[in-house]
């Protein structure tokens, strides 16, 4: 079984992108549009790894994780963050949040991968 | 639309060739979209004389210009005898009555000729030029000149 | 990025930006308003920020720039380090209307001038202070890498392995703090990512790991030594380590000899490896020196210096009400829409043809084969609503489009004007909306630049010296009603009069009403500015507009008011395809007439009708007297009967309110046709809005009863005649 990504991003291209990039490695892809949306999304679907924005309306991705952090699971889950900065506060925001790691924009498709590939087992679910 | 002459060469140009008032003139077949029988048209309020009014051609609203009229030879009286020629002249769809089509022919650049003069002034003003075919002088029409995208308006 | 990547979504991120574009507007337009709440500036900082994002990735640099300074100026506010005045909205304005036009420049592969985001930059530097003007460096190549702390102390240094061959590589030793577990991290992975530069063989220390009694998980007791045969640099390995530099003790030595590598001190590192022993707190309680940016509202931004605290973020995300939810929109290709508006066309036009032919057939009625196709029209006629409907859109964008064009006005002019937007939500077909921009640009121009008076003048009038234009639709009996007006100085009829008759279009002495001197304007190449102003545009008039407007189906107006101000009204039709019509006979042609605009129909009797002046008639009726129009003579079919008896009349209202009875010579019947368009392959003809296909395929005319009743269509005048105020039956009344 493939990898399950769960990306969040407000906006659509952001979406687009990412889930043709993903797809692009074989990965399944799940999309939702702002914080709220994803946590229904992550609760249904108990990904593999998710991508997030942080500025979203309704919930925005720090709050994301948080709530995210809160669910009883029998793992953690990697979260990776969406950043346009890669300034150390931003990182440092985003690892008190709980945030596993980080992806800039505009994304490489490489380096989204090799993100993916440093926090998520790719060779799918044990 | 596809009976054309089998002998046509590279650098032929194929163009539809028609009777207008017992004359023959053709243009490039490129501008034909297609040859239908005359059909009643519904008379426009005001229009220029030689056009004859509008038909319905597959839901939209189509002029037809009677070309007997446009070139001088007087108005034509229409009968199921007749054609319109449907083609498009700088974007817009235009029909054009003739007596009959007459022939498709790949034409050379060896055979067109510029416009002699026995041609008279009043056809002149249309035409772009003659073609040599056999032993007929086929008048080649400047649509641009018949149909003026101006001209149509009234006067 | 990857080549076969972003262009297939290149047009719907410019869609997207459309969209964001017009949510950035509506938030400033809300806190000009002062109707703005809490979310509002947080959706322009979103809409701003979005397009940044995507920009970048398509690499509009130019884009990415601009917005990147907008959004961090925005930032401020957003997060209440500087307060929204009126000055700086309107500053925000302008860079949002510059904004627009950079998207509209990449979308169309246009180069921009840098002279305008540069000016813009200065003030908003100006009003905010200092921005960080170089963008940040937004890759997170290797080279921004933070170096690791050689730790040699409490948890292990690495043993250089005693050198036998000479291998290339590094030895790495790997201790992971707790966060790095609970940040959803795992060694694991990374390990197995070094293998992918080189060989790699990893052996694990526990030599520090207390009995199970002991043993606290929050405390992380494991290292790891690695030891990676491969070529790569050194920062490359680095990198692998990115996510976890703050939370894990990795240093890299080479594996050649014993030698250790250089000690890279890492400060921030330092301080929070000496504080990890101590501090087995929850992963959200930091040392104290990094915590302070921390404290900030959600979002940091690099400008943000550390310690500052913060001011109106909302910590906490509770869900904000935007608005009534939106409802769910599928996307769908507009050519599928158009193919299936021409379907249903047809469709409405072959119940018609089937309509007809069973009327033929004379069934008795209560026949089940009238019944059913009763019912049938019935249902071709929701089908046809519905189908139009899709095509509907509010006016919303295109209101704002004309909001920066008074904007633009405004700045050029040096008048001082305000927009008032009514009815923004009014639908109107999308293919309409399109074709609006050009004329209400023009007509926003004209009223601007013509119609409002210089401030001081207005000062001294007691007027507001502030202009007001007003923009607002309606949909009023069947049809879109659109008005441009302003509160300036209104039409100086006299000047007009003048003009006219300086330019030969008016005889001299000629009597002419309020409503034909307001007509006057449209004439071709009128201008009431001896010199052509700049915005308005050399030599295009209100005529252009107004055929603009004609060829739509719709009809302008105007009315003015000396010192108040002007008027112009725009009529669209509803939908550019069907009418419900009066088909009607004249002189051997079937016309239609629409049903809107009938508002009796008789036949008349002699009394009933009544010579005056020069030979005109009139119908006597309850309301009046009504002039009389011949049909068959305006459209040059014949001349007019005089014995009426046996003619059906039909009294019309146009929109203007004018009034007249048509001569026809019988009725057919009521329905609705399909609007074909004459001018695609003619050209618009005086009189006739448009064509139709009858039931029985033949094309009958639809008769445009503002264009006969000869309201605003070319007054009829001539040199050397004075004109009529009344159309005259018979009389040739549309001039060709």
């Amino acid at each position: 079984m493939s990898l399950t990504v769960l990306a969040i991003d407000d906006s659509r291209t952001m979406r687009n992108l990412l889930s043709a990039a993903l797809g692009r490695v074989g990965y399944s892809v799940d999309l939702a549009e702002d914080g709220e949306a994803g946590l229904e999304r992550f609760a249904a679907t108990d990904p593999d790894v998710v991508i997030t924005d942080i500025n979203m309306p309704n919930l925005d991705g720090f709050g994301f994780i948080e709530a995210a952090r809160k669910l009883d699971r029998n793992r953690v889950v990697p979260i990776l963050v969406l950043t346009t900065e890669s300034a150390p506060e931003l990182r440092a925001r985003a690892r008190q949040a709980g945030a596993t790691g980080w992806i800039v924009k505009p994304f490489d498709d490489e380096r989204l991968v090799w993100a993916i590939e440093r926090v998520a087992n790719t060779e799918g679910r044990e | 639309m596809s009976q054309h002459d089998a002998k046509s060469k590279l650098g032929d140009q194929e163009v539809v060739a028609f009777r207008v008032a017992g004359q023959d003139f053709c243009f490039d077949i490129m501008s034909v979209r297609e040859i239908r029988g005359w059909t009643e048209t519904t008379t426009l309020p005001h229009a220029q004389s030689y056009v004859k009014g509008v038909i319905n051609l597959r839901g939209s609203v189509v002029p037809v210009v009677d070309l007997s009229d446009r070139l001088g030879f007087g108005p034509t009286d229409p009968c199921a005898r007749h054609v319109i020629i449907i083609t498009v002249v700088d974007g817009q769809t235009i029909g054009l009555l003739a007596d009959v089509v007459s022939d498709i022919l790949a034409v050379s650049e060896a055979a067109m000729h510029a416009v002699p003069d026995m041609v008279s002034d009043q056809v002149k003003a249309f035409i772009s030029g003659v073609v040599l075919v056999e032993d007929r002088m086929i008048r080649r029409l400047d649509l641009s000149r018949v149909v003026p995208r101006a001209g149509l308006e009234a006067a | 990025m990857t080549a076969a990547g972003p262009d297939e979504f290149r047009a719907s991120f410019f869609e997207e930006c459309e969209e964001l574009l017009e949510a950035m507007h509506d938030g400033f337009g809300k806190m000009l308003d002062d109707a703005a709440d809490a979310e509002t500036i947080h959706v322009i900082f979103r809409a701003v920020h979005s397009i940044k994002g995507g920009a970048g990735a398509f690499g509009l640099d130019a884009l990415v720039a601009f917005a990147h300074h907008f959004e961090t100026a925005l930032d401020r506010v957003r997060s209440g380090k500087s307060e929204s005045t009126d000055a700086l909205l309107a500053l925000f304005q302008h860079c949002g209307d510059h904004l627009s036009d950079l998207v509209a420049a990449a979308r169309s592969d246009q180069p921009v001038d840098s002279e305008q985001a540069q000016l813009l930059g200065q003030q908003l530097d100006a009003v905010i202070g200092p921005v960080n003007g170089t963008r940040d460096e937004v890759s997170d190549a290797a080279e921004t890498f933070v170096p690791m702390t050689l730790d040699l102390g409490a948890f292990g240094g690495p043993e250089p392995t005693p050198m036998a061959a000479a291998r290339q590589g590094f030895t790495i030793s790997f201790t992971a703090d707790p966060e790095l577990f609970s940040s959803g991290n795992e060694p694991a992975l990374l390990f197995r990512a070094l293998d992918r530069f080189g060989t790699t063989s990893i052996a694990a220390d526990t030599a520090d790991v207390p009995p199970l009694s002991a043993l606290d998980a929050s405390m992380s007791t494991m290292a790891w030594t690695i030891e990676l045969e491969t070529e790569v640099a050194e920062d490359v390995i680095r990198d692998v380590f990115d996510f976890v530099s703050d939370c894990a003790s990795v240093s890299i030595l080479p594996l050649v000899g014993p030698d250790v590598g250089p000690v890279l001190p890492n400060p921030g590192a330092t301080v929070a490896r000496s504080n990890v022993p101590d501090a087995f707190e929850a992963p959200d309680s930091f040392p104290a020196s990094l915590a302070d940016p921390i404290a900030e509202p959600r979002v940091g931004t690099p400008e943000d210096a550390p310690g500052a605290t913060v001011g109106s973020g909302k910590p906490g995300a509770s869900p904000s009400v935007t608005g009534p939810a939106s409802p769910q929109t599928i996307r769908v290709d507009f050519e599928r829409v158009d193919k299936l508006i021409n379907l249903v066309g047809e469709l409405v036009i072959k119940e018609a043809m089937l309509s007809q032919a069973v009327g033929m057939l004379d069934l008795p009625t209560g026949n089940d084969v009238l019944q059913e196709l009763d019912g049938l029209k019935q249902l071709a006629g929701e089908i046809q609503e519905g189908v139009m409907a899709i095509r509907a859109q509010p006016v919303k964008p295109l209101f704002q489009r004309m909001a920066r064009t008074i904007r633009d006005a405004s700045s050029l002019t040096g008048k001082r004007v305000r927009l008032v937007m009514k009815g923004e939500t009014t639908e109107v077909d999308k293919t309409v909306l399109e074709r609006l921009v050009d004329p209400l640009n023009h007509m926003i121009r004209n009223a601007v630049d013509h119609g409002l008076e210089a401030t001081e003048k207005r000062r001294q009038a007691g007027k507001n010296p502030e202009g007001t234009v007003t923009l607002s639709a309606a949909h009023r009996s069947g049809r879109v009603i659109i008005e441009v007006s302003d509160d300036g100085g209104g039409i100086n009829r006299e000047k007009v009069r003048k003009l006219a008759e300086d330019k030969g279009l008016v005889a001299p002495g000629a009597i002419l009403n309020a409503a034909e001197i307001d007509a006057l304007l449209f004439m071709p190449g009128f201008s009431s500015k001896d010199e052509v102003s700049e915005l308005s545009g050399r030599g295009v008039g209100l005529d252009v507009v107004r055929s603009e407007i004609n060829a739509l189906g719709g009809r302008m107006s105007i009315s003015s008011e000396l010192g108040k101000g002007t008027v112009f009204s725009i009529s669209l039709p509803l939908t550019l395809a069907v009418l419900e019509g009066m088909v009607v006979e004249v002189a051997g042609q079937t016309m239609v007439v629409p049903i809107t605009a009938i508002q009796e129909t008789l036949q008349p009797s002699t009394a009933q009708i009544h010579t005056i002046g020069c030979g005109s008639r009139v119908l006597s009726i309850r309301e009046g007297l009504v002039p009389l129009a011949d049909l068959g003579a305006i459209f040059g079919f014949r001349e007019t009967p005089v014995d009426l008896t046996d003619h059906v009349l039909l009294v019309i209202e146009t929109e203007t309110e004018r009034r007249c009875a048509l001569i026809v010579d019988g009725l057919q019947d009521q329905r609705q046709v399909v609007i074909k368009s004459l001018e695609t392959n003619y050209t618009q003809v005086d009189g006739i809005a448009a064509a139709t296909i009858l039931g029985d395929g033949r094309i009958a005319l639809i008769v445009d009863p503002e264009g006969i009743v000869g309201g605003i269509a070319p007054v009829p005048v001539s040199l050397g005649r004075p004109p009529h105020t009344d159309p005259v039956e018979g009389e040739n009344l549309v001039t060709a």
